[in-house]
């Protein structure tokens, strides 16, 4: 249908060896119906302009490399079909947020750190001597939902908080953290009550819901951060009310 | 110290603004500015917006109703001086727009109930409307009996 036609992409480029601030340069790549946007890019870095620098890595929506801002929308370039921007022109932008290293190409370290910080792994003290844990679907299902993040950062680049507040400390680690709290399998839910109930967690987010309406995982980081606000002031409640009740 | 490093140190410091600086192996990071505008443009912004803004109709329409009830515990000449000053064109323009921010108020807030209560009965989560339906059934069947009451009072 779209074959032979050309669209234009305006690429975000910046060279920090050469340019004070980012600037759109424009390449016009052909349409095919099975390019996503990152077929796109590909074609430029292959055949027009080697110099384009964006990460990417499977193709697939699994590895979480590809996220840009594709008219001004923190979108998946895997899963972004280039079609469906046709006549063009395609703005393709880095992450908001984050602060550019080259192209297309951001800086993550302070995510990595936000992320160790609410201790995303299974805590669990000594052993139930029988090997495996098992677990029932419905506990499963407690929890699965939020377990299928890819930290591809879309959720950071739409949360205007993630942008105003650096030490917020975002929806897709509080809610990786609300995933292994929800798991039967797992201990540390009281070990990760500090980082997560500190205004620079749970309580920084003001339910703006942009991060859960652009994840391409359906992880619902907000539904997470809220469920675990009410948990928190049940506990609270709870605490207040009975002081000698168990925590 | 050669140009470069030079010209990476006067950078720096902030005193290049014409020609970029050469940084040896640490590259500069570009740190986008986030402009005071940033929620005009987008729809789903500009609605939060105007979702937390309406919080200061809240507290107006809270002072408003105590002031009231003050005036009324005051006498009725005091009453009176309050619903007169109340009846001008300013205060009522003022308290349309306070109601209009009101049901924004508690219409976002009963959609939003659902995503912060994740009720799960023999397995499956409850459907967010019988979360949001019983809360907006409840406001409705309130207001409508203070509509009746002020109805049989006048």
């Amino acid at each position: 249908m779209a074959r032979n036609i050309d669209i234009e992409l305006q690429v975000s480029r910046y060279s920090p060896e050469q340019d004070l601030e980012p600037h759109l340069q424009s390449y016009r790549v052909p349409i095919r119906d099975e390019w996503v946007i990152l077929d796109a890019l590909n074609y430029v870095k292959d055949k027009i302009d080697g110099t384009l620098t964006f990460r990417w890595s499977c193709r697939m929506g699994i590895c979480g490399s590809c996220g840009y801002m594709i008219n001004g929308e923190p979108k998946l370039g895997c899963a972004t079909f280039l079609k469906d921007y046709a006549p063009g022109p395609v703005k393709i932008e880095p992450l908001r947020n984050f602060p550019i290293v080259r192209d297309l190409v951001i800086e993550i370290s302070d995510f990595l750190e936000k992320l160790k910080k609410v201790k995303p792994w299974l805590i669990h003290e000594g052993s139930n001597g029988q090997g495996e844990y098992l677990q029932t679907p419905d506990q499963l299902e407690q929890f699965r939902q939020h377990s299928m993040c890819i930290n591809c950062l879309l959720c950071y680049a739409a949360c205007p908080i993630s942008g105003l507040d650096p030490i917020f400390i975002g929806p897709a680690a509080l809610a990786l953290a609300h995933r292994y709290n929800k798991d039967s399998r797992d201990q540390g839910s009281a070990e990760r009550m500090a980082t997560l109930s500190h205004p620079d967690g749970i309580w920084g987010c003001t339910f703006v819901g942009e991060c859960t309406r652009v994840c391409p995982k359906h992880v619902d980081p907000a539904g997470a951060i809220q469920q675990y606000k009410l948990a928190a002031a049940m506990d609270g409640m709870k605490s207040f009310l009975m002081p000698w009740g168990k925590r | 110290m050669d140009s470069a490093a030079a010209r990476a140190r006067a950078s720096a410091d902030g005193h290049s603004s014409t020609a970029p600086a050469y940084t040896e192996f640490h590259p500069r990071w570009y740190r986008p500015r986030i402009s005071t505008y940033w929620w005009l443009g987008r729809w789903p912004y500009v609605k939060f917006i105007l979702r937390e803004l309406s919080s200061v109709a809240v507290a107006w329409t809270v002072a408003f109703t105590l002031f009231q009830l003050w005036s009324l515990s005051q006498g009725e000449v005091a009453y009176s001086t309050f619903t007169r000053r109340a009846s001008s064109p300013i205060m009522i323009a003022l308290n349309v727009i306070a109601f209009g921010f009101l049901l924004l108020h508690s219409i976002t807030w009963f959609n939003l109930a659902p995503k912060a209560m994740a009720v799960r009965v023999s397995g499956k989560r409850l459907p967010a409307i019988l979360i949001s339906g019983p809360q907006f059934l409840a406001w409705f069947a309130i207001s409508a009996i203070v509509l009746w009451i002020y109805m049989v009072r006048t």
